[in-house]
């Protein structure tokens, strides 16, 4: 059946979320030796909302294909999603350099609109942003690439049994929500709000294990490393003094006032 | 401004007389570099934080252009045209960018970018920017700089990264610069008594295949989240809505002040995600921030810290927010939040 739903997740492997991130003595970058990695958040809800779409079963969800390009490493986060429910996984292996940093969105765009069209996938959800870089540009280059409809930030995703071929999406804009009808295939970047990560159980990441992991190489989508933006200088942000504490409310007015802000 | 004009002198001298006065050189200069601001509207009117594009287009130097697409767009052009040092609005009157849709807004702007020669293209980090500017983009094949706080040269620019943990210089090396501005790092120009030309825009009216159906905007006379001056903020030590509801607005009226919330608070329905302040919610930088049962997790402080003064009310004196608040509060957030706000209003 032509509108079944063929789903590529592209996953990153960033610094935990709770981790404070260290500037590297050169200045050049963040510490990434010896930190705690994780699935980027935002990515953990995109494959969670496509594995509800398959336990939803209408429309049917034939394939889900988790992707990440990275080191070697990235293959944990893989795994991750395919316990989580993915289907199969894909690396793309790039090895991070110290003089060029990691792929930029565009790079990743273009290796995606490849990966999304040799799979014939017609639905991509991804985060809306990294928690590393916080570009928030992947999905929309993207779709920008494939020439595909987009919603991004979106906090729900649903299907009507009357529009075949289409999808609904309500996403966060500022000052609440929106509701579009894109007809398929169609792009979708996850907000936080969409759902809730489920944890992998034990059995299931013992079955991810046995689950398909095909190796890549940016040569086989043609795409090179070469970086548009050079990395000037990274830095801490300047430390803010804790002006220390007051005893009561009046003192908390007292001080405000003093400080000008009331 | 000066390290601006510095790296463009730079960068002119291969290309120009050397003999030339100093002003003539910059005139010239001045000419290569070409901003387009992209201006919000919506409903009919002209979103003015929107105004942060010309902001930055001013610091960058160079000719302004501003742009503005929908329907009955020409009464908020001729008010964007009013702002100083912007030459011309290119207008694109049609009613299918009213709601700013990229699939068929980024290819018209894409168009219009090429016919202009524009080298700088900027837009606020908002829903609008973040969802546009990507698509733009890549049709341009260009890497985007995302919700930059400051302009170094025509071609670097600051932005925070990991939650703004850390503060990141970048040099794009495209030949056209596409920019998102962080709208509290970038005050929006005002509407003075400038005389920019309004020009027709270029409109390929791109057949789309997303349609617009509804949307449910969060009703509130209070000022803005994003631009507060004053912003009163509730987490998840307040422990319920109804406690929140009962709480935290009275505060905020007395304060005059925008409501925000944590993502512990909106997650547990306490308020409305429009409010989060964060790294995934709003970023905000008022006069003062002044919350309430937050206990400070990174990506809170994300969101807020480049708030003038930062107060806070904690029962538990080690909380992280204390390390950034100029003015702490230790106690029960249920008998000083109310006593603070009767005092406030006396």
């Amino acid at each position: 059946m032509s509108n079944a739903l063929k789903i590529l997740v592209p996953v990153k492997r960033v610094i935990d979320y709770a981790v404070k991130p260290r500037v590297n003595k050169a200045q050049t970058a963040i510490e990434t030796s010896g930190v705690k990695h994780s699935m980027n958040p935002f990515d953990e809800i995109s494959i969670e909302a496509a594995v509800r779409l398959r336990e939803r079963g209408s429309p049917r969800v034939d394939d889900i294909v988790a992707l990440s390009i990275g080191p070697a490493k990235c293959s944990d986060v893989l795994r991750t999603a395919m316990a989580m429910g993915a289907d199969r996984s894909m690396h793309v292996q790039v090895e991070p350099s110290e003089e060029h940093g990691e792929l930029e969105p565009l790079s990743v765009a273009k290796v995606l609109k490849q990966v999304a069209e040799r799979e014939d996938c017609n639905m991509v959800i991804l985060g809306k942003q990294s928690i590393d870089d916080d570009s928030n540009q992947t999905g929309q280059m993207l779709a920008g690439l494939l020439g595909w409809g987009q919603a991004t930030q979106a906090s729900k995703i649903d299907f009507k049994e009357e529009e075949e071929g289409y999808v609904r999406v309500t996403r966060e804009v500022d000052g609440g929500v929106e509701t579009l009808k894109g007809k398929l295939p169609m792009i979708i970047t996850t907000d936080l709000r969409l759902n809730e990560p489920r944890y992998a159980s034990l059995p299931n990441i013992m079955k991810a294990k046995k689950k398909k992991m095909s190796k890549h190489t940016l040569a086989d989508f043609g795409v090179d490393e070469a970086r548009r933006l050079k990395t000037i200088k990274v830095e801490e942000p300047p430390p803010r003094q804790g002006g220390g504490k007051v005893e009561d409310v009046d003192g908390m007015i007292a001080k405000l006032k003093e400080l000008g802000a009331i | 401004m000066f390290a601006c004009r510095t790296s463009l002198l730079t960068y002119g001298r291969s290309q120009i007389n050397p003999q030339r006065s100093l002003r003539a050189r910059q005139s010239i200069l001045f000419q290569l570099l070409s901003t387009l601001a992209i201006l919000e509207q919506r409903e009919g009117q002209l979103n003015k934080n929107s105004l942060s594009a010309v902001t930055a287009a001013h610091r960058l130097g160079g000719s302004i252009t501003g742009f503005i697409a929908g329907s009955n767009v020409k009464p908020m052009a001729e008010e964007a045209a009013k702002v100083q040092g912007v030459e011309q609005i290119i207008v694109v009157e049609n009613g299918s960018y009213d709601k700013g849709l990229p699939e068929n807004y980024a290819p018209m702007l894409a168009e219009n970018i090429k016919k202009g020669n524009f080298t700088h293209i900027i837009a606020g980090h908002t829903a609008f920017g973040k969802n546009l500017m990507p698509r733009l983009a890549a049709l341009l094949d260009v890497q985007q700089v995302s919700d930059i706080t400051e302009i170094r040269s025509e071609d670097t620019f600051v932005r925070p990264i990991y939650a703004g943990n850390a503060i990141l210089t970048v040099q794009s090396t495209d030949p056209i610069k596409i920019i998102t501005i962080r709208g509290t790092a970038f005050a929006p120009a005002e509407i003075a008594d400038g005389s920019a030309g309004l020009a027709d825009g270029t409109d390929p009216n791109h057949p789309i295949s997303t349609e617009w159906l509804s949307e449910d905007l969060a009703a509130s006379d209070r000022p803005d989240l994003a631009t507060a001056s004053k912003v009163v903020s509730g987490g998840r030590g307040l422990k319920s809505k109804e406690q929140f509801d009962k709480l935290i607005p009275p505060l905020a009226d007395a304060l005059g002040a925008a409501i925000g919330a944590s993502r512990a608070a909106v997650d547990s329905g306490f308020a409305d995600n429009s409010l989060q302040v964060g790294q995934t919610g709003k970023n905000v930088a008022p006069q003062l921030y002044l919350c309430a049962g937050i206990s400070g997790a990174i990506q809170h402080l994300a969101g807020m810290k480049d708030s003038k003064v930062i107060a806070c009310i904690n029962k538990d004196g080690d909380a992280p927010i204390f390390q950034v608040a100029d003015v702490g509060l230790v106690g029960d957030l249920f008998e000083k939040v109310p006593e603070l706000t009767e005092k406030l209003k006396q």
